[in-house]
């Protein structure tokens, strides 16, 4: 999404943030406003800008996130795009792709169009709907994914997300299909079968716990077909969530036979265990199940070599009630906007298998370019639209309710020691969380509203 | 601290006593049934009925068993969860004379549960309470037939008792208390 | 004892205790006043989310014949199917008053979720959950093996070197799971028979023997031999073929009953499906301690309620 035509009086705001340090370690003062970052070097003039102190802390191109639920329209007690671009600005994201599962599904033009619109009014971040690739997400018939595509929404990724297309031939005309517009299908890997009734990881502990288990097989078979297809067809496929260490292995082995393949992984899959459902506290619920301590050492070491091409958050909210039940009737799912930067720095940065350069890349960068979003994922350099994201790498808190932003607060982080925080979120020139506070929404949507967007 | 108000030699003699008074109180030995309450209580009436036997050597059908009264106590709600004790009585106590065995009669509130679980297993003609020691400070309108020994005590004191087939060493002893 | 949810956490020493106590109860059963007044003004709820009569008659029993007075609270089919939650109906309970909550649940670990809710301050004896555990069924099974080995001298005893074998659908089983826990803690060997479809995919964490002939585990002489209720649904989804087949290969059939040594015991939790995992010879036996079970079953769900409702709640320890 490209920026221009600024009115006059929209220029106004200047910012000065002084003494940030980029991802490559170097240091350097950042000037920015509505048209994007203006200036960089040591030393800069703060005439006419407001400044920001930034001694310490790193700043992150805005950050970008592939696979989240808002939730809008349909399910608005448990999210709305408004609430979760906040949810999302307090975790230092720019953008943020919105899965299809909605009610009605994202799978008409008006829809997409609809959430896409929602999201320039609130503000906060670049909302870019994501489109079902079934009609329904009833994978039985294709959405009209032309029409999508050829909307104002643009939509590029194309998804069932929380389903998984899974008959064959269906899956295979829509990575057909989308070659026409540069789509991509973003899958859910998950053999409906194998999974029946599923509650948990298959192993020993669901053995233990009597729950049904959720096998690595039903997610790694389901890849192993998809990068085959993909091959065949000579198209872009996107795994969502990958969970399994055999699912790592499979995608490993099709990069290496030249298939064009991207994976996800999430945060909470690179920090918890299976472990964490020993209590049946529904909030570690989520789908895939969290997994064994091996598939989350697969998993980081995937990320690290580059198997696993980016961190989406696959933030799902879900009201107190879907959750405080026994953990069968238990919804699936977990916010993860507000957290993932911390989680991410605690499962890879902390453990050095990580540095900030790959942190860019993996949460900004490839994310926007797979989803192929214009106007995000770009590095801090003069010309680039101003989003950004100031984080302190020195900070620690438990994390608590006071964190969360958006509507859900079935976070499994609450009250776990988490480090870092984010704080300053900048968007399209304008700060959307300042000194760690989101910034509320009325400010932002006028903030928004005086900018003129060009789809 | 702790000072001994009844040595070894103090409690046979007065477990003798008891001996006698019973058979006394009783005319003999029939009918008798000796329930010691857990857990010295029971040992106690084992050592009773071990006097009579050799007093009456003709008593063969002097029968001695223990009465739990954990599950009758009225303060279970309060405090630990207490682990009953087993309870043997032998054979049926309808008509007979019952004589409840325990070291300490204080409140008498572990009496009553034993009147209350006694009550439970049938219908005896004459229940009787021997104590080794009668500390006071009743709740309860109880009182023993058969005492060791009256012993005055102030309510924040302790009374030890200890035998040799539960403790190794044998005596009664008091400490704690303000003014001592 | 605060909660209880599992045997898994039972100690030996808990579990000795408990079934000590047992043993206290079953002598009260002997007399001719057999209810103590030990729980009186106390309440218990059993709060059946899934059918049960013989369970829920048994905890009534139990908790009768120590004087609390019990509510029954069929949850099934009623509004709790339409929306009402685990969470309304444990505030509902916790509103009444009720002081203990005997649990039977479709979904693992409800009981569980209902202790640490905070929802409601009763003690909470799980009673079945789901595919999860069934602790006083495994207490009233190591009771009965204890008093069938040792007899009047059960009391302060574990089963140690009691072999126990295990036959059936393990995978879907709470009283094989809680069963396992329990008979281990308290030191016999563990033995699980069972088609490799209805055990659990990875068994490496269970202390316990595998395997898939039931004729290799009866000739290993078993002193126990206990045979799971087998249900036909389960051959829809592919577990097994057929009933036929089930019977024929994991059965406890006349010939293999026959197998068994003089002093063996067989048992099963019931209800029985005879001539399906177990012949009627075998569940008739004077080896068979199906009906004891019963009779124990009440004894030990006695000393459950005393371990959860007596003394200060404050001071209890959770055993989960
Ligand atoms: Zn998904």
């Amino acid at each position: 999404m490209s920026i221009d035509g600024l009115q006059q009086h929209e220029l106004q705001e200047r910012w000065l943030i002084r003494g940030a340090t980029l991802p490559d370690g170097t240091s350097t003062d950042i000037r920015l406003d509505g048209r994007g970052i203006t200036e960089l070097g040591i030393g800069l003039s703060q005439s006419g800008a407001s400044v920001i102190d930034a001694e310490g802390l790193i700043a992150l191109p805005g950050l970008v996130d592939l696979h989240a639920h808002l939730r809008e329209p349909g399910y608005e007690h448990s999210e709305t795009v408004l609430s979760g671009s906040r949810a999302a600005a307090r975790g230092g994201f720019t953008s943020v792709f919105a899965m299809a599962n909605t009610l009605p599904a994202q799978d008409t033009a008006g829809v997409v169009e609809q959430v896409l619109a929602l999201g320039e009014s609130a503000g906060y971040v670049d909302v870019q709907p994501i489109g079902a690739v079934t009609v329904g997400l009833a994978g039985k018939q294709l959405a009209e994914l032309g029409a999508m595509a050829s909307s104002k929404a643009r939509v590029r990724v194309f998804s069932d997300d929380g389903f998984c297309v899974s008959d064959p031939l269906l899956m295979r005309r829509a990575l057909e299909y989308v070659k026409a517009f540069d789509g991509v299908i973003a899958q859910h890997s998950q053999e409906p079968r194998l999974t029946e009734n599923a509650q948990m990881n298959e192993g020993a502990l669901s053995g233990e716990l009597g729950l049904v288990g959720w096998p690595a097989v039903a997610e790694e078979s389901i890849i192993a077909r998809d990068v085959l297809l993909a091959e065949h067809v000579g198209s872009r496929l996107h795994v969502c969530h990958v969970s399994t260490a055999g699912s790592v292995d499979v995608i490993r082995w099709a990069k290496a036979r030249g298939i064009n393949v991207t994976a996800e992984v999430t945060p909470h899959h690179l920090l918890l265990t299976e472990d964490l459902v020993r209590g049946y506290d529904a909030r570690f619920k989520v789908n895939p199940p969290l997994r064994s301590r091996e598939d989350v050492q697969a998993l980081r070491a995937g990320l690290a070599d580059g198997t696993i091409d980016i961190v989406a958050t696959d933030h799902a909210p879900h009201p107190v009630e879907s959750k405080d039940c026994e953990w069968d009737a238990a919804a699936n799912g977990m916010v993860g906007l507000e957290s993932a930067l911390s989680v991410v720095h605690a499962a890879v940065v902390a453990t050095g298998l990580l540095d900030w350069a790959d942190i860019e890349r993996v949460l900004s960068r490839t994310p926007a370019r797979i989803g192929r979003l214009v106007g995000q994922g770009n590095p801090i350099a003069v010309g680039s639209p101003a989003e950004l994201t100031l984080y302190d790498p020195a900070a620690t808190r438990v994390f608590g309710r006071e964190d969360l932003a958006g509507t859900s607060t079935n976070s499994p982080y609450l009250s776990m020691t988490l480090p870092g925080e984010v704080r300053a979120t900048f968007h399209r020139g304008y700060p959307t969380v300042l000194d760690g506070v989101v910034r509320s929404s009325l400010e932002i949507a006028d903030q928004a509203s005086g900018v003129v967007v060009h789809g | 601290m702790a000072h001994t108000v009844l040595t070894q030699a103090d409690i046979t003699r007065a477990l003798t006593r008891i001996s006698h008074e019973i058979l006394e109180s009783n005319r003999g030995p029939d009918n008798l049934v000796i329930l010691g309450i857990p857990t010295r209580g029971v040992i106690l009436a084992r050592r009773i009925a071990d006097i009579i036997q050799r007093i009456e050597p003709a008593a063969t059908m002097l029968r001695v068993g223990s009465l739990d009264v954990t599950l009758y106590r009225d303060d279970l709600a309060h405090g630990r969860t207490r682990t009953p004790s087993r309870t043997e009585v032998p054979g049926s106590i309808d008509g007979a004379t019952v004589v409840l065995v325990d070291d300490v009669l204080y409140s008498g509130r572990t009496i009553r549960s034993a009147l209350d679980a006694l009550g439970d297993h049938g219908r005896p003609t004459i229940v009787r309470l021997a104590v080794l020691v009668d500390r006071g400070h009743r709740e309860l309108p109880i009182r023993a037939d058969f005492v060791g020994r009256n012993l005055p005590t102030a309510t924040d004191e302790r009374i030890n008792v200890h035998l040799v087939e539960s403790d190794g060493d044998e005596f009664v002893s008091i400490d704690g208390g303000s003014n001592r | 004892m605060r909660h209880l949810l599992s045997t898994k956490d039972l100690s030996r020493d808990e579990a000795i205790n408990l079934l000590d106590i047992a043993e206290d109860m079953a002598d009260v059963a002997e007399r001719e006043v057999k209810k103590l007044p030990t729980l009186r003004g106390k309440t218990v709820v059993n709060l059946f989310f899934e059918d049960s009569t013989r369970t829920r008659i048994s905890f009534e029993a139990a908790a009768k014949r120590l004087s609390a007075d019990v509510i029954n609270f069929s949850a099934k089919g009623s509004s709790v199917s339409k929306g009402e939650s685990l969470k309304d109906t444990a505030q509902t309970l916790a509103a009444i008053g009720a002081d203990g909550v005997v649990i039977r649940h479709p979904a693992s670990g409800a009981p569980a979720v209902l202790a640490a809710s905070g929802w409601i301050d009763a003690g909470i004896i799980n009673a079945g959950d789901g595919t999860h555990e069934h602790p006083t069924q495994a207490l009233l099974d190591a009771f009965t093996i204890r008093r069938r080995i040792h007899g009047q001298a059960s009391r302060g005893t574990g089963l140690d070197g009691v072999s126990v074998t295990i036959v059936g659908d393990v995978l879907h089983s709470r009283v094989a799971r809680s069963n396992l826990w329990l008979l281990t803690t308290l030191g016999a060997d563990v033995t699980f028979v069972a088609p490799p479809t209805l055990l659990p995919s990875d068994t490496s964490l269970w202390p316990a023997r595998f395997s898939f002939d039931l004729d290799d585990a009866i000739d290993a002489g078993p002193d126990v031999v206990m045979m799971l209720r087998i249900q036909t649904e389960r051959m829809h989804a592919a577990f097994f073929p057929s009933s036929r087949e089930y019977s024929r290969v994991w059965g406890l059939d006349d010939a293999r009953f026959r197998r068994l040594g003089p002093a063996s015991i067989v048992m099963h939790p019931g209800p029985m499906n005879r001539g399906l995992e177990i012949s009627s010879a075998a569940a008739d036996s004077a080896n068979s301690t199906v009906l004891e079970q019963v009779t124990n079953g009440v004894s030990v769900r006695m000393a459950a309620l005393y371990l959860l409702l007596s003394g200060d709640r404050k001071e209890s320890k959770n055993v989960d």
